[in-house]
């Protein structure tokens, strides 16, 4: 059981009020993602979960019994910090028995449990050595791991994946998904990447300065994002809002339209400009063109190795049914 | 520093500095080491010729050399555990966001800038004096009858006064270190379900030991050679008498400048015993 849902929940530091009132129900074993760009307080709002900072008005409830003046240890949850926070005097095996040991659970269970996890997570190679001693992907690990050992009822995850390489990120995301899908646990995962959110969660909650843009699945708010904000954040690379003469044509005061659903034609386009940057990825060709008279950039997908360069002369043609249209308050219409 | 000719080089260039170094420290040892062999009584006839080792037997013979040596690691020891449990319960609370806490910290470091002499006079005169002292009126006040602490507890006494010049030190050491801790691994205990106490012991103190072994290892190397403190207060009475100021006593008090320096190069032993143990424990918590 993992049901987390905040009340009304605010948070103000000091004069500051980082987080308004917000509601939130994040169901029991679902993936959840918070993203947001830096600063708009995803990490506050994991912490205020987890217990480690104390609410300033409203309620927080885990599994339908009131957590709002719990400690920490006592709300069954398990953090997996950006830091790690790994005991570095500790060897891997003691780190991740910690938790258990403070739970005063007998010796032989307790091997058990770090038995298990370390197969789980095949840190068995590296069980005796000490966190200074072990890579960035490895260390991470042995953090899920002691997160894991807890068998708590939902994980938290403060952009845990932000210290490896890119290659490595992919591998443990991966990783953590199918640990999601073995386990069946709530997880609440914090990034600021929308490739991690959009892989991995089950549900995405969209923040911006301490207000929910959107909440949905990662394919409702690609498809139906609900203002201009959640329009310009989720999907890579970002959609093209266009404001203006063109946007009042389709009776909008902003339209969006995503790089992929515009078509470079040969002739007769609905658009021309000149191609600025071209980024040839083999798979796909990324053109940023300008001189279109609808916005700065306007960026286009063309699929395969399309053979225009810096300069030329480009004809575009939108897929109108793809177009999004959002009215003055940036809200979407229809 | 990785080729052969700039390994050379360096070694020349630091050369004058050892140099100068060892000739500092050999002179004093070397004419240390000539007088303990030397039976040498400035105001009885000077230099007499050879003792061979009749010096070093009459020191450790003598009925005073054990109670120094004893008196010696108590104040060491006694100090150590006081500058070292307060020093990590001051350093906890400074760490704490507090009003004025820029001032509270001058203020606790400044007891270090105090001359041994001047603080030692200070606590004689005005904490601990009998009929004048702080401590008497206190006393007095609650009814009790004043504690001649120089003569009656002296020991302790001079523990507290070295310590108090010591907490400093070993506050200042020790909060640099207990800022160093990444509060993430605080909070992660607190989530693993560690209490105060357990996250104190299995989080803070570890995080601590090397920041107290360095604590422990230069206090120790100034503590074995306190001598104003006890020379201003007590003047080595009252079973206060260590090494060194037995070593002071021979040479300046019974001017016996052979015992004295025979008593000198066991002080050196001693220290060198100690200083070859902690080095161990320091190699081992320093990896
Ligand atoms: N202890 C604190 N005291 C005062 N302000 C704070 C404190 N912690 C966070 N804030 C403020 O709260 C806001 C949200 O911070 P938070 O750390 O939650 O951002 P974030 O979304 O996690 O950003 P990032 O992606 O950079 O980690 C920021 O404006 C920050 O300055
Ligand atoms: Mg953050």
């Amino acid at each position: 059981m993992g049901q987390i849902q905040l009340k009304q929940v605010t948070k103000s530091f000091g004069d500051v009020q980082v987080i308004p009132p917000l509601d939130l129900t994040i169901e029991d074993g679902e993936f959840t993602v918070f993203v947001g760009p830096s600063g708009c307080g995803k990490s506050t709002l994991l912490r205020l979960i987890a217990g480690l900072e104390d609410i300033t008005t409203g309620h927080i409830e885990i599994d339908g019994t009131d957590a709002t003046d719990l400690v920490p240890a006592k709300r069954g949850l398990a953090m997996v910090f950006q830091s790690y926070a790994l005991y570095p005097h500790m060897s891997v095996r003691k780190n991740i028995a910690f938790p258990l040991r403070m739970a005063k659970m007998d010796k032989a269970e307790i091997d058990r449990r770090v038995n298990a996890a370390a197969e789980v997570l095949n840190l068995a190679d590296y069980i005796d050595r000490r966190p200074g001693q072990l890579s960035g992907g490895q260390r991470q690990r042995v953090a899920i791991g002691r997160a894991i050992v807890r068998e708590p009822s939902a994980f938290l995850f403060d952009e845990p994946l932000s210290n490896l390489d890119a290659a490595l990120r992919v591998g443990m995301r991966m990783e953590i998904s199918e640990l999601h899908k073995k386990l069946a646990t709530t997880m609440v995962y914090v990034t600021h990447d929308q490739v991690e959110a959009m892989t991995m969660a089950d549900k995405i909650v969209v923040l911006q300065a301490g207000v929910i843009e959107q909440v949905g699945s990662p394919l409702e708010l690609y498809r139906t994002p609900r203002n201009t904000f959640v329009a310009g954040f989720i999907g890579s690379p970002k959609m093209n809002l266009i404001t203006g003469e063109e946007a009042a044509k389709h009776d909008a005061a902003t339209i969006g339209i995503r790089p992929e659903h515009i078509d470079v034609v040969e002739s007769g386009g609905t658009w021309t400009g000149t191609v600025g940057v071209a980024e040839h990825l083999g798979s796909d060709t990324f053109f940023h063109i300008h001189n279109t008279g609808l916005a700065e950039t306007i960026t286009v997908r063309a699929i395969g190795d399309v053979n225009l360069t810096h300069g030329d002369t480009i004809q575009l043609t939108p897929r109108m049914d793809e177009l999004h249209r959002f009215d003055a308050d940036g809200l979407r219409i229809g | 520093m990785a080729t052969k000719a700039s390994r050379s080089a360096a070694r020349l260039m630091m050369a004058p500095a050892v140099i100068l170094l060892l000739g500092w420290m050999l002179v004093p040892l070397i004419m240390t080491l000539w007088f303990s062999f030397r039976v040498y009584l400035p105001l009885r006839g000077g230099d007499q010729g050879w003792a061979g080792f009749s010096n070093y037997t009459r020191f450790v013979t003598s009925s005073a050399f054990w109670p120094s040596i004893q008196t010696t690691l108590i104040i060491v020891l006694g100090v150590l555990a006081i500058t070292v449990i307060f020093g990590i319960l001051i350093a906890l609370l400074l760490d704490q966001p507090i009003w004025g806490q820029g001032v509270v910290r001058i203020l606790v470091i400044a007891p270090f800038f105090v001359m041994p002499t001047v603080s030692a006079l200070v606590w004689k005169n005005m904490f601990m004096d009998p009929v004048n002292g702080l401590f008497a009126h206190l006393w007095r006040f609650f009814g009790a009858e004043p504690v001649s602490w120089l003569s009656d507890a002296s020991m302790p006494s001079i523990i507290m006064i070295v310590s108090w010049q010591w907490l400093p030190f070993a506050t200042l050491i020790l909060l640099t270190a207990v800022q160093s801790l990444d509060s993430e691994q605080l909070e992660a205990a607190e989530m693993d379900g560690a209490p105060w106490i357990k996250r104190f012991w299995f989080i803070i103190l570890p995080h601590l030991s090397r920041a107290i072994t360095i604590v422990i290892l230069i206090q120790t190397i100034f503590l074995l050679a306190i001598f104003a403190e006890i020379f201003v207060t007590t003047g080595g009475a009252f079973g206060t008498r260590t090494l060194s100021y037995l070593i002071f006593q021979r040479v300046l008090e019974s001017q016996n400048v052979g015992l004295g320096s025979a008593g000198g190069v066991y002080a050196i032993i001693l220290a060198n015993i100690i200083a070859i143990f902690l080095m161990r424990i320091v190699g081992k918590n320093l990896d």
